[in-house]
């Protein structure tokens, strides 16, 4: 395959599961700085076609390219220090940790086993906690026990998580789910900012959200793309409409 | 410089503890035990190495192995191959049909003595060995477990099997390992005699200071980023394996760490009580282990050490009255701690020193009483 200005080419993607192709001959790009939403019905592939992306997932064949560097045989932390970060679906936080310390783990220096024993917490870092903190709107919580946070301020501490390693590319699973329609706006104004100089890819359900954020929308049904585009075309796509958005 | 002292100490509240700790270890129990006591307790005090290393490994790693008995095993033989050899030089064993090999090894027909015993005439190899021993088979365990993913109830239960294959290999190769006897008759270290009062009162102190060695390296391990790592992955493997971390050698490395310091106290073992056999490698002495850490509180390093002298100090006194109910009163122990105190010992000491907030409270009374005092006395001379 050769190389493109893509920041994520994936390219006849395919994965099978005991014979049960959860994602099908699938490709797709994403632009630099683009916000894509992946939309479809339940079991239409989205959440695995994350899991491959990061590595979660092996798959049987095709190929995912991020910055023309071939993912499908790296190992999981090699993808993250490639430059991709992942939300996963349910809040995937330290419980135990303060918000600040959950911040602090998720921070890209002293990956290593010495590393991390001779990691020296630096003005840098404590910088960067605050800035990441105001962005995800956890200033005031910093010291908290993140079990204690809302389930909406436990999303935004993924968020932030993510933020923190500042990625290329960021991958949100339904960043939305269980947010109130206030923690929903909010949201939606974290994500056009954040993706100011980042690619952001996110699987959403709830489809007011996704028009104020999407540039553009991916369809996907049973492990296929049904269609593609501006959210105008997408929703008077005839076919999208019988599958997903008509009931 | 005060950043290393930080992280070594854990801060005031840790140095206090430490303090205490080693003031009684070094003052108070030797100037209040006789010999013999003192002796009990150097030897419980090898088994507060495990519980340290269970409380890395377990409390805050959330890897439960229940086969710690082999590493502390492991270091305690390789200190018992050192001695047993020094101890069967040729003069004294000229009886044999092999002058100069382990009576053991003469009574099984060994005629030589086997290759891996040929490190241990050497007193600084033995001393690297017994670090390196444990550790190089954790890392074995280690790297094929994490490396594929098995964690768990899986881990413990492969750890313990392994613990058992030890003990019965070790059992079944008499000529080679003394069998099940173990490695007894230890006299001597480089001419030292082990086995006198002097030589004991120094072994214990020495003891003593290695295990508060090994805390403040626990202590520094744990107040590190790899210390809040090790809580995360506790807490969500996931997601600090998607944060770009290599989950599998965070595992291997806190692994060797704990076989490291179990071997320490194996080895110290050795030396202070004179032997050492297959009944402190296999299944019964790991769980024993894991219960000492629970009991004191497997959160807690200062804990664990209280939680091993407490325990063994209950068996010994219960033991010496009602032999055969103790295992049931360790077990009841077990299950108690688990259900209402999970954080053991440790757990309920902050609890109510927080509750009834000791420091704070006694230094607001003397403030107030000082208070009172001076206005009473200001009142009087006016």
């Amino acid at each position: 395959m050769s190389n493109t200005d893509f920041v994520l080419a994936i390219e006849d993607l395919t994965v099978s599961f005991d014979g049960f192709k959860a994602v099908d001959a699938l490709s797709m790009y994403i632009d630099k700085n683009e916000l894509r939403v992946v939309i479809g019905p339940n079991g239409a592939g989205k959440t695995t076609v994350l899991d491959l992306i990061c590595g979660k997932t092996k798959s049987s064949s095709g190929s995912i390219k991020f910055n023309n560097i071939e993912l499908t045989q790296l190992a999981e932390h090699e993808i993250v220090r490639a430059g991709i970060g992942r939300k996963f679906q349910t809040p995937s936080i330290y419980e135990n940790l303060t918000v600040y310390q959950n911040l602090e783990v998720s921070y890209p220096v002293g990956r290593s086993v010495w590393g991390s024993l001779t990691f020296k917490r630096t003005q840098a870092l404590s910088e960067q906690v605050n800035k990441i903190a105001a962005e995800v709107l956890l200033t005031e919580h910093l010291q908290m026990e993140a079990a204690l946070l809302s389930h909406g301020q436990k999303q935004w501490l993924e968020i932030g998580m993510l933020l923190m390693q500042d990625p290329e590319l960021l991958m949100l699973d339904e960043p939305v789910a269980g947010m109130s329609a206030k923690e929903r706006d909010q949201t939606a104004d974290l994500l056009n900012r954040i993706c100011q100089n980042r690619s952001v890819l996110v699987i959403e359900h709830d489809m007011e959200f996704v028009k104020k954020i999407a540039h553009k929308v991916t369809v996907l049904h049973q492990g296929k793309i049904l269609a593609e585009g501006s959210m105008e075309k997408v929703q008077s796509d005839e076919k999208v409409i019988e599958v997903y958005l008509g009931h | 410089m005060k950043e290393l002292s930080d992280k070594l100490l854990g801060g005031r509240q840790g140095a206090v503890g430490l303090a205490i700790l080693a003031l009684l270890l070094f003052v108070v129990f030797p100037l209040c035990l006789d010999l013999f006591r003192l002796g009990l307790l150097g030897k419980y005090v090898t088994y507060a190495f495990v519980a340290v290393s269970l409380v890395l490994l377990w409390g805050n790693g959330g890897i439960l192995s229940l086969g710690q008995g082999m590493f502390f095993g492991l270091g305690g033989y390789c200190m018992a191959m050192f001695l047993k050899l020094e101890a069967s030089d040729p003069v004294s064993t000229k009886i044999q049909t092999t002058p100069g090999i382990p009576d053991f090894m003469d009574w099984n027909q060994l005629t030589e003595l086997p290759w891996f015993w040929l490190p241990f005439k050497s007193l600084p190899l033995t001393l690297v060995l017994v670090l390196v021993v444990p550790t190089l088979l954790a890392f074995i365990i280690g790297y094929a477990m994490f490396k594929r993913r098995v964690g768990g109830v899986y881990f413990a239960i492969i750890t313990q099997a392994i613990a058992l294959i030890l003990s019965i290999l070790i059992i079944g190769q008499q000529g080679y390992t003394g069998g099940v006897n173990g490695i007894t008759d230890l006299k001597t270290m480089l001419g030292w005699d082990i086995r006198t009062d002097s030589a004991k009162y120094i072994l214990y102190f020495v003891n003593a200071g290695l295990l508060i060695g090994c805390m403040l390296l626990a202590r520094y391990i744990l107040t590190s980023k790899f210390g809040m790592l090790l809580l995360a992955m506790r807490d969500k493997e996931e997601r600090v394996r998607f944060s770009g971390y290599d989950v599998s050698n965070f595992k291997i490395f806190i692994f060797c760490v704990a076989a490291m310091m179990s071997g320490i106290g194996g080895a110290m073992f050795t030396l202070q009580v004179g032997f050492m056999s297959p009944s402190f490698v296999g299944i019964v002495p790991s769980i024993e282990m894991v219960i000492f850490a629970a009991v004191g509180g497997r959160m807690s390093l200062i804990g664990a050490v209280y939680g091993t002298l407490l325990v063994n100090f209950g068996r010994t006194m219960f033991s010496e009255t009602f032999p055969e109910l103790w295992l049931f009163l360790m077990g009841g122990l077990f299950i108690a701690v688990v259900m209402f105190f999970p954080d053991g010992l440790a757990g309920i000491y902050d609890k109510y020193a927080r509750k009834f907030n000791i420091a704070g409270v006694t230094s607001k009374y003397v403030a107030k009483f000082s208070k009172k005092a001076a206005k009473m006395i200001g009142e009087k001379y006016e």
